[in-house]
């Protein structure tokens, strides 16, 4: 047995002629945090996507757990314990925590025919795993759109792990924070890899991944610019790996450039 | 370690945070969807009580004869509502009732169907209606504004032309005789409770005929639906799965797809329940007449959305409540018949309805901005 929880093998993804994926690999052991950094158009979604099973890889394999797996549905992905958390979360603000927490997976009792939603149940549920993430829901029949963003995205990830993901996929899950939020969402992440879930951290923002993350993926252009440990790169070289670092450069070049010629002149 | 120290310093915050946020138990109040319409129906008793009180309006005849108007409305308002907060609208619940009447009309009286099958038929019809409002919107993507706008007219005009068709009139009479011994027209066309209201009578608790029967005879069929169809919606939505998944489906299409709830299937099961509930009040209404008209049930979507909207659904979906819709129909009903009690002219229902309809939405915007707004 390997010592890999999970492995994306040299996946590549082509719409018509476009390749918006190629060659990328990935290799997560129960507890990393991955964080896979690209900028707009990096082929971030194209992965996520790849990964969460709406999308078919045209080459390349998925190994979970030592064996080899083809998704064909975002359920297959969900079965064998892949939770994606997309960006708008698919929570309702109207609907109560419980209501959200359990949609579409509702627990139900009574006889046949006329089954209940368990709503004490939940409620119960809810609240608990809530209050483990530090979140202290008075009232687990509240609705969402009362709570805070970080709050909302921690309320997704949980669920996710309720619903047995051992993979977390997690789309951005800081960029509409401020400071505060952002640092309560990062902790939790933290505390859910401690647990032995590995997370792949999708996010465009390098001071977001580097505390919690132990390794970076970078992304340009479709292609994997290669997986880092945390000892071997500095916060600076990545962030100028993922923002293309020579065209900064290059543009710092020619920023100098034109500076020249001006005092020429 | 750390880590356990500080999430446990991140919750005291968090307590604190939510402290300074405590909801006073007015607002909780507040934001039930049936509050505004079960305050309005106190004020309109209240006021017919003042103005009305001595004019045979709360006689149980009277009562008798507005519990029935607003059950009827109330039979299709809750449909509505339920589809409403599933995120869609069905324009075509008026259309509907005319059409089930002369499904019901005309094979039992010039096809010579027993009776029961003529119902059975409409439901049947129903199903089908539903389903293809359903199925459009759901497949299409199209607003289900338009798509049951246009069943509104094809229905109504199906109707008009099949009824003129095959009896060149736009009335089918006859039913009447039809109803005794049916095995399945009693559901909808018998008064219960007779022996409460003769015992009633004969205590003198209630006016009497001449005859010395009394002069109300029993709970009408109307009130019965209405009763049990509230009590069933409600179980629906707050107790099953499928209830959420209604709310899930109205508050985020996209968001309840992606966690797995048939978005679809929920959506199209609805339109079907307006439909369904279309014929129960076709089938009250035409065995209680006796005779299918073309042209009834017109305008009757229009009262039952308002009805829905006062009693607390949001236009966009994912809110509201069953007895909230109920509530609503027995404001528009008391209204419509205590009107008749008052020196008031009936003309001036509508403009109350409109009123009240405008009321209703503004205090139904403030209500979603106060449950939606985020710390």
């Amino acid at each position: 047995m390997s010592d890999y929880l999970v492995q994306f093998n040299n996946i590549s993804k082509f719409f018509g002629k476009v390749i918006a994926l190629k060659d990328v690999t990935m290799r997560l052991k129960k507890g990393e945090i991955m964080c896979l950094l690209g900028d707009n158009g990096a082929g971030k979604s194209t992965l996520i996507k790849t990964l969460a099973g709406v999308h078919k890889p045209d080459e390349g394999e998925i190994i979970f757990e030592d064996n080899k797996i083809v998704f064909d549905s975002p359920k297959d992905a969900l079965d064998i314990g892949i939770g994606t958390v997309y960006q708008d979360l698919a929570l309702v603000p109207l609907m109560s925590v419980t209501r959200n927490f359990f949609m579409g997976r509702e627990p139900q009792k009574g006889i046949p025919f006329l089954k209940t939603f368990d709503v004490e149940k939940a409620n119960k549920i809810a609240a608990d795993r809530m209050g483990q993430i530090g979140i202290d829901v008075r009232d687990p029949s509240q609705a969402v759109g009362t709570m805070s963003g970080g709050e909302r995205q921690c309320l997704a990830i949980s669920r996710a792990i309720y619903f047995g993901a051992k993979v977390l996929v997690l789309d951005e899950p800081t960029s509409a924070l401020g400071v505060h939020q952002a640092s309560m969402v990062l902790k939790y992440i933290v505390k859910a890899a401690s647990e032995g879930l590995a997370v792949i951290l999708i996010t465009h923002n390098v001071h977001h991944a580097y505390p919690v993350g132990n390794s970076f993926t970078v992304l340009n252009r479709g292609k994997s610019m290669g997986t880092f440990q945390k000892k071997d790169i500095s916060r600076e070289k990545l962030l100028s790996m993922m923002a293309g670092g020579e065209e900064l450069d290059k543009l710092e070049v020619e920023l100098q450039e034109m500076d020249r010629i001006h005092n020429k002149n | 370690m750390s880590l356990k120290s500080k999430s446990i310093s991140s919750k005291g915050s968090l307590n604190e945070d939510e402290r300074l946020k405590k909801i006073s138990p007015l607002r909780v109040l507040l934001n039930r969807p049936e509050l505004g319409a079960l305050g309005g129906s106190i004020l309109v008793f209240i006021f017919f009580g003042i103005v009305a009180g001595d004019t045979g309006m709360f006689s149980a005849y009277g009562m008798l004869n507005f519990l029935d108007v607003s059950a009827n409305l109330g039979i299709i308002a809750i449909a509505a509502a339920m589809l409403m907060i599933g995120g869609e609208f069905d324009l075509s619940i008026g259309s509907m009732i005319g059409f089930a009447g002369i499904c019901i009309a005309i094979p039992a009286i010039y096809w010579g169907w027993p009776l029961w099958m003529s119902i059975v038929f409409a439901f049947a019809m129903a199903v089908l209606v539903g389903y293809f409002n359903g199925i459009m919107v759901v497949k299409t993507g199209l607003p289900s504004f338009i798509v049951t706008l246009a069943m509104l007219f094809i229905l109504r005009g199906l109707t008009l032309a099949i009824t003129r068709l095959i009896t060149g009139r736009t009335q089918v009479p006859g039913l009447r005789v039809l109803i005794e011994d049916d095995p399945l027209a009693w559901l909808f066309a018998t008064d219960t409770f007779k022996w409460l209201f003769t015992w009633f009578g004969s205590l003198k608790l209630i006016e009497l005929r001449t005859d010395g029967t009394p002069l109300a005879t029993g709970i009408p069929p109307s009130v019965i639906w209405f009763i049990a169809l509230t009590l069933f919606a409600t179980w629906i939505l707050m107790k099953t799965r499928y209830g959420n998944w209604i709310f899930a489906s109205g508050g985020d299409k996209v968001g309840a797809t992606n966690v797995g709830v048939p978005v679809g299937r929920v959506k199209i099961s609805l339109f079907i329940g307006t439909a369904v509930a279309s014929t129960i009040f076709a089938c009250i209404q035409v065995l209680d007449a006796g005779s299918a008209d073309t042209m009834r049930g017109t305008l009757k979507e229009l009262e039952a959305i308002a009805a829905a909207v006062v009693g607390g659904c949001l236009l966009t979906g994912g809110y509201g409540s069953a007895i909230g819709a109920a509530f609503g129909a027995i404001i528009f009903g008391t209204v419509s018949m205590g009107i008749f009690y008052t020196d008031v002219d009936t003309d001036w229902f509508k403009v109350f309805l409109g009123a009240m309809m405008l009321i209703a939405v503004v205090f139904n915007n403030y209500i979603r901005k106060k449950v939606t707004e985020s710390k």
